[in-house]
């Protein structure tokens, strides 16, 4: 794909309108594919659950919950590890290629929450809760949905270690150990299990409610008419438009500081693009 | 901006986008009858292969101080027929036969002439529970070395008094920790914890750790897994 914006011209009206390739091929096969990893793990995780549902001692068993069998996939103990067993490679193949592909094509600022985005939070949360107005978008996700998109890939490696922990506690006795001992591995790959189910119900709900070019965009790449001006990579641009007035009487010695304090986030070249270049172009 | 395209050409590549996507529909295989069990059974013996690969000869297994032992009353019993399969203690023996120097019938004194290793180490469940007990025995590398066995045979075999079968794999059963077993807590064996002589390898899940064990057959080739793998339960599970 050689542009990351387009042009389209409506047949119908003859007006242009714009579209904006926002996940990679890479990124949309992951995602995908996690999911159904996801769902198996889930499945297949409370099928093992239910063979020991308590976190304490064999004797005397008290059971946490009861899980019931219909929720469970594998059908019996076996059975969920089996799915268990084969589907996690699947779910750690697809995250390290998500991982490593957002890393090395520098993708990753799409979605990575980073110290800039805390102020973003409030007005998000006003808007979404509390009926606020709703914040101007500045690029692909809003600083509410960078931070739950980083948190549940934090979680998703979590999941990862916590197994390790439980299903290796003698070859990595160490991580066991980091988690508070075999059984607390069990608590904490339970617990982030849930933290896990609970991001996926915010991410359906704000689908549902109003995800369904997310939801296109995340099957083709593209996203037409974006709430945003521009693609991340020319979004530092986009930026300073919205903060102009302020910038201009900024000295430029502390802007210059501005830009290299945040260097790891802005793309390359940047701080070499004039201030208000990309934008004008919308 | 450079490029404006019709609005006809910008569907068109949507759908070659979403073509591309297509192959995430290969999961799917796993939801087809005929094909499930044998994908799950690759799978299954992926993670195996893996185990087998991260097993290290010289890692120990964690080790616990007294204090810290599960109550011998509260270590689970699982057996996976009777509790006591009735051994008669007068005549047992263990015997012994495959790829050694000497095969035959070893009495319990025999074995027991070996040094003596007490450990108290974690038992885990393949139910998710697990104890912490403590087990004296002999290393099961040292009775290999007594009955002189080949130790290029890649599996140790072992069979029960009611009918329970298991292998271990010859990197896990030459591991220090790998004990054959005949005391618990402290006490001889009690029939239901698996008398005169049972498995503690604390390396291996607890299915693997065999009870009221008969026979033990050093072998180049696999002829029988284990019962509980024969169910679909994990060939290798190593800890």
């Amino acid at each position: 794909m050689s542009e990351a914006v387009i042009e389209i011209t409506s047949t119908k009206s003859g007006e242009v309108e714009t579209a904006i390739y926002e996940h990679p091929l890479p990124v949309r096969v992951c995602h995908w594919l996690n999911v159904g990893a996801l769902f198996v793990m889930v499945g297949s995780g409370l099928q093992i659950f239910r063979a020991f549902p308590s976190f304490g001692p064999k004797i005397p068993q008290v059971n946490l919950l009861h899980w019931p069998r219909p929720f469970a996939l594998g059908g019996w103990l076996g059975g969920g590890l089996q799915w268990h067993l084969t589907f996690m490679w699947i779910y750690m193949g697809t995250g390290a290629v998500y991982i490593g592909y957002q890393l090395l094509s520098g993708h990753y600022k799409q979605v990575l929450f980073v110290p800039r985005d805390i102020p973003g939070i409030w007005p998000m949360v006003r808007h979404y809760f509390f009926f606020g107005p709703k914040p101007p978008a500045t690029e692909a996700y809003n600083p509410l949905q960078k931070q739950a998109y980083t948190t549940v890939l934090i979680l998703g490696v979590l999941s990862v270690l916590t197994g390790f922990a439980i299903w290796k506690p003698v070859q990595f006795s160490w991580l066991a150990w980091l988690m508070g001992g075999f059984n607390y591995a069990r608590i904490w790959h339970f617990a982030v299990m849930w933290a896990i189910l609970v991001f996926i119900f915010g991410h359906l709900v704000m689908v549902a409610l109003h995800g369904w070019s997310n939801f296109v965009s995340m099957l083709t790449g593209w996203k037409r008419n974006p709430d945003y001006a521009l693609p991340w990579e020319m979004n530092a641009p986009a930026m300073a438009e919205e903060v102009d007035s302020a910038s201009t009487e900024v000295p430029s010695e502390e802007a210059e500081k501005e830009v290299a304090s945040s260097e790891i986030m802005e793309p390359e070249g940047a701080d070499k693009a004039p201030p208000d270049g990309g934008s004008e172009s919308v | 901006m450079d490029s404006k395209i019709p609005e006809r050409k910008f569907n068109q590549m949507n759908r070659r986008e979403l073509f591309k996507i297509a192959p995430v529909v290969a999961l799917g295989a796993f939801a087809v009858p005929k094909l499930q069990e044998p994908l799950l059974k690759k799978g299954l013996a992926f993670s195996d292969w893996a185990s087998g690969k991260l097993f290290r000869k010289g890692h120990l297994a964690p080790t616990f101080e007294d204090s810290r032992l599960t109550p011998f009353e509260r270590f689970p019993i699982n057996g996976y027929d009777v509790e006591d399969p009735g051994v008669d203690f007068d005549v047992w023996t263990l015997t012994v036969s495959g790829a050694v120097k000497k095969p035959g019938d070893y009495k319990l004194e025999q074995i027991q002439s070996l040094p003596k290793i007490t450990q108290n180490v974690r038992h885990v469940c393949v139910e998710g529970w697990d104890v912490i007990g403590r087990f004296s025995g002999v290393r099961l590398s040292d009775f290999l070395q007594m009955i002189g066995a080949d130790m290029t045979a890649k599996f140790v075999c072992v069979e029960c008094a009611d009918d329970y079968y298991e292998y271990l794999d010859m990197a896990t059963a030459m591991h220090p920790q790998s004990l054959l077993c005949y005391d618990m807590y402290d006490r001889p064996l009690t029939r239901e914890h698996g008398a005169p002589l049972r498995l503690n390898i604390p390396t291996k899940i607890g299915y693997k750790q065999a009870k009221y064990l008969t026979d033990l057959k050093v072998s180049h080739v696999l002829e029988r897994v284990g019962y509980w793998e024969d169910q679909g339960y994990s060939e290798f599970y190593g800890l």
